[in-house]
């Protein structure tokens, strides 16, 4: 028992670093009105709804009841999830699993973050192992730090190749209108900003949000009736490694390598440069946008400051990443990854108005967390 | 409504918790604190040292059966100086910055352990490091891992 599923309908709210006009469940709201008349369907039509978000940043730790009038949850099949940085790629795949079970037809899919109500940094150091991570552990920041000292001195990357990333993405959040970080910088700008955690400066990482994201799923034939063009799920991959932070290899990401094998090898794709169209990456540093490009067998490891050099991952570039401008301009970190697969929906569906890459068959949308985690989505205009 | 209009209620919350270490962690944090000693323990299937030690090595999804005892000479494997400020939940204040976070690995041992290095100069450091456990002074040990002052960059040169 399983269909396919394809998705049919995304909703996003303007992302800010503070949005103090709503609470939790008016923000979910405003996420879920938009998907719904993005499918052009009712709340009526929803068979299941899927939420989560980090909830130690709003210590609301009951977030399914909680928001029940915001979702559209009321009296309907709900279940929340929650799995760190990676929230929003595994909602999204839950809601993709929901719908292939074939037990729920039409599956709404919600993740958001109020990341405004508290210490991020604090809040993300409660997800280490109280007793031995947690007294030295300072959240994701220096976290993935420690990945760019050994990626550095391995390669000989510099601070300024891993700029070039955090300036390409900056240029292309300008063109989506619901980014929160909207002004493009430059490589001095960004080699100048603040030293918050070496190697890592202020212009490198994510911000943090107040944002939500709703995606909307659908089996096959209500796919193919409701949606003139809906974006197929063809793979999903999920791989998850250690319970403390200090277990991870920083020489690799072995989550990604591992990924990316098992959904190439699903869709047989061979030259990922080459056969993917679009690239929505989580990627929550400038630092990634180098490494983990390299874990996706994009080139050899250490020469991706080449393809940026040459604008291969911009938007007229062979394989554009982060159309949107990516987690380096909006991180409501509970709707991040699901912000992922929405944007690639968007790019496959042919709706990203001011960031369409054109004619796009196939959009890889990623989910990183945890002790280097990673979840892969696969989107495509053709079923099969 | 104006901005200015808009209200929200802020709260401190004093929240206590109890964590158990378990037999596993007990013992390691007993050795810090008894004998200035790192204890690990060994899978014996994939034969991996780990620290912590604990009741099952992941990958393998047996119990590590063999208590190994670790020197506390090691090499940095990779760090960060940390600049910015925040609110630690383990006391409710800013911890102090700079300091240096840094993943440690015990000679002889498989896995990391993240600490505190007393260099907080990055162009003083480097993975490949050596480095070598400070212990708070007998007394002051209490069982936790804190009972480590900090790692110090060692004399002799690594690779």
């Amino acid at each position: 028992m399983s269909q396919r599923v394809g998705i049919i309908g995304f909703g996003q709210t303007y992302h800010r670093s503070r949005r103090d006009d709503v609470n939790g469940v008016e923000l979910i709201n405003e996420a879920v009105r938009a998907a719904l008349e993005d499918a052009e369907l009712t709340i009526d039509d929803i068979d299941a709804v899927v939420i989560g978000n980090m909830d130690h940043f709003e210590a609301v730790n009951y977030v399914d009841t909680w928001s029940v009038d915001g979702s559209g949850a009321w009296m309907k099949p709900l279940i929340k999830l929650t799995t760190g940085g990676t929230t929003g790629s595994t909602l999204g795949i839950a809601g993709y699993h929901h719908a292939a079970s074939e037990l729920f037809d039409v599956v709404l899919v919600i993740g958001w973050e109020k990341n405004s109500e508290s210490d991020t940094t604090g809040a993300i150091i409660t997800c280490s192992d109280p007793i031995f991570d947690r007294f030295s552990f300072s959240g994701a920041l220096p976290g993935l730090a420690v990945e760019a000292s050994t990626y550095m001195k391995r390669y000989g990357i510099t601070e300024e190749d891993a700029a070039l990333v955090a300036v390409r993405d900056r240029e292309h959040g300008a063109n989506n209108p619901y980014a929160q970080l909207r002004k493009p910088v430059t490589v001095e700008e960004v080699m100048q900003s603040p030293m918050l955690s070496w190697p890592v400066k202020l212009l490198d990482i994510c911000p943090r949000s107040d944002g939500a994201a709703a995606v909307i799923f659908a089996g096959e034939q209500k796919a193919k009736k409701l949606s003139p063009r809906p974006a197929w799920v063809l793979s999903t991959s999920v791989r998850h490694s250690h319970s403390y932070f200090s277990d991870i290899n920083y020489e690799e990401i072995h989550t990604m390598q591992e990924a990316v094998k098992e959904l190439y090898k699903n869709v047989g794709i061979k030259e990922p440069l080459k056969e993917l169209d679009v690239v929505e990456l989580y990627q929550p540093y400038s630092f990634a946008g180098l490494k983990w490009i390299e874990a996706m067998g994009l080139c050899k490891p250490g020469e991706s400051p080449r393809l940026l050099r040459d604008k291969v991952t911009h938007m007229d570039g062979e394989l554009p990443f982060n159309p949107s401008g990516g987690v380096i301009c909006t991180n409501c970190i509970g709707a991040t990854g699901l912000l992922r697969i929405g944007e690639a929906a968007l790019q496959v569906m042919g709706r990203a108005p001011g960031r369409q890459v054109p004619d796009v068959n196939l959009a890889l949308s990623t989910g990183f967390g945890g002790a280097y985690w990673t979840d892969l989505m696969l989107l495509g205009s053709r079923p099969w | 409504m104006e901005k200015s209009e808009l209200l929200h209620l802020q709260v401190v919350v004093e929240l206590p918790y109890r964590w158990a270490a378990g037999r596993n962690g007990s013992l390691m944090l007993k050795a810090l604190r008894d004998e200035k000693k790192i204890i690990g323990n060994r899978c014996p299937e994939c034969r991996k040292v780990y620290v912590p030690p604990r009741a099952v090595c992941g990958p393998c999804f047996i119990a590590p059966d063999e208590t190994v005892e670790l020197p506390v000479t090691g090499t940095l494997a990779g760090y960060s100086v940390v600049n910015y400020p925040f609110i630690d939940p383990e006391t409710g204040e800013k911890r102090p910055v700079p300091y240096t976070y840094g993943y440690i690995q015990l000679d002889g041992c498989d896995s990391y352990l993240s600490h505190f290095v007393n260099e907080t100069d990055p162009a003083r450091l480097s993975p490949g490091l050596r480095v070598e456990a400070v212990f708070k002074p007998d007394g002051e040990r209490v069982g936790q891992m804190q009972d480590i002052l900090h790692f110090k960059v060692s004399e002799e040169k690594g690779g």
